[in-house]
């Protein structure tokens, strides 16, 4: 299995790769067009920031490439909110290939008096709606590192909850996306990323 | 529910893991990569490698041995040490460093801590202070403590995150290597002074003092070496330990 994992702008590439090849696939890490279209499999990393990002995925023609992709694709934290369809970090148009928008965690003493923004460190997922996930990774705990969260609709596969419920996951068609790190949340991480790899029959309509 | 962070500290020293008794008196513990995963097995939430001599020597943090740590690694770990330009922390990042920590550094030059949020945004970003009390006044410190800075703890926390910071590493001297807990007060009003999250180093002898520290010190992560690499407590037992002390842990 041939799998791409879009080298861009942003940070955090290194580590999926190396939990990757812990699963003993070597991946090419690479921003050509044509080798990231021909993959089986693609991974849309990042930590950064959306407009700097986007604008560089623009520049370099991967906006539009991402968008058509037929196989699936996983996002993973800002690969997640690039693939929603408006940021509010720098008031960003995104890729739109999920409904949701991206809004910054604002301070909520009453709610929470301990909130902290970063949401940083590991928090419960539940409520899956999608094969990423099996029962067995049900209320297990994930790492997350982020100041802006998708909110939740159609496309929510997954919840998870800081002072307010938000999408801790996505899917739409081919189309899968993660808030938190699954190269970075230890055994439960590295199997959603098997069961990406393992995901059967699906493709852009 | 996010949970509470157990973060056991590597201090490295030419590639080997040591612990520091007020950071001096310094032995051999171990091979920092069989370490880290030995931890990670254990349940360790993050883990924290600094490389306690760089800053001191002028020496760079060695990448060779963060790709190492990356490789092996399936939880997030922070990389500190030697870190005063961007470049440096770049090729940290490239090495797969999840985040870095600036100490002395960020004193010298509080616009580095502007600087490296901007490039790299401020979750890669923590601010590392070590400070003393004295006469009811804290203190950040330079260079393992050795050196006053002038430089007030709360305001110059409140600054590093107003400058963009993601997260606060706090070391008490007066508490670290003494084992009688953390310094539970300064850490509270720390955390209630901060909007970004407060890891406490500095003083952990026993399960009750990590107890103490998120219930009294409001911190929302742990850090601890020497009782770790010793194995005074293992972290299995004092997570399950915390957990029927009703804390939210992994």
């Amino acid at each position: 299995m041939k799998v791409a994992i879009i080298k861009y702008n942003a940070g955090n590439i290194q580590s999926v790769d190396y939990a990757l090849k812990r699963l003993g696939v070597e991946a090419a890490v690479t921003s050509d067009l044509h080798e990231i279209r021909a993959a089986d499999r693609v991974i849309f990393p990042g930590v950064g920031e959306a407009s700097t990002t986007m604008a560089y995925l623009r520049k370099h023609h991967l906006d539009e490439l991402i968008i058509d992709l037929k196989q699936p694709v996983l996002g993973i934290c800002l690969g997640l909110q690039l693939m929603c369809r408006h940021s509010e970090e720098n008031n960003t148009d995104c890729l739109g290939i999920f409904d949701e928008t991206v809004k910054k965690f604002v301070l909520q003493p009453d709610l929470l008096p301990s909130m902290k923004i970063p949401h940083m460190g590991w928090n419960t997922i539940s409520g899956f709606k999608s094969e990423l996930f099996d029962p067995s990774l049900e209320e297990q705990h994930f790492y997350f590192v982020h100041s802006y969260y998708a909110t939740i609709g159609a496309d929510t596969a997954a919840i998870c909850s800081y002072s307010i419920p938000f999408s801790a996951a996505l899917q739409k068609n081919n189309f899968f996306a993660v808030q938190f790190h699954p190269e970075k949340s230890g055994t439960v991480g590295a199997k959603i990323l098997e069961n990406f790899l393992q995901l059967q029959n699906y493709s852009n309509p | 529910m996010l949970s509470k962070r157990i973060i056991p500290c590597l201090d490295i020293r030419n590639g080997q893991t040591v612990k520091g008794i007020n950071f001096v008196n310094i032995r051999e513990v171990g091979d920092p990569v069989e370490l880290g995963k030995r931890y990670s097995e254990q349940g360790a939430d993050e883990l924290v490698f600094l490389d306690i001599t760089a800053t001191h020597e002028g020496r760079k943090t060695f990448v060779e041995l963060v790709k190492r740590i990356a490789f092996n690694l399936n939880i997030p770990f922070t990389v500190g040490g030697g870190i005063s330009e961007l470049k440096d922390a770049d090729a940290l990042l490239a090495a797969g460093a999840d985040k870095i920590s600036i100490n002395s550094s960020a004193i010298k030059n509080p616009k580095l801590i502007d600087e490296l949020a901007l490039h790299f945004g401020s979750q890669f970003v923590v601010v590392a202070i070590d400070a003393k009390e004295e006469n009811n006044r804290w203190e950040a410190t330079m260079h393992g403590g050795r050196i006053p800075t002038g430089k007030e703890l709360f305001s110059w926390a409140k600054e590093a995150e107003n400058r963009g910071a993601g997260e606060i590493l706090f070391t008490s001297m007066n508490h670290d290597g003494t084992k009688n807990g953390f310094a539970n007060e300064a850490l509270a009003k720390m955390s209630d002074l901060l909007s970004i999250p407060l890891i406490a180093s500095g003083g952990a002898g026993t399960m009750e003092h990590f107890s103490d520290l998120f219930k009294f010190g409001k911190a929302d992560a742990g850090l601890a070496a020497s009782i770790f690499h010793f194995g005074e407590i293992a972290i299995p037992d004092l997570k399950h330990y915390l957990r029927t002390e009703g804390i939210s842990i992994r």
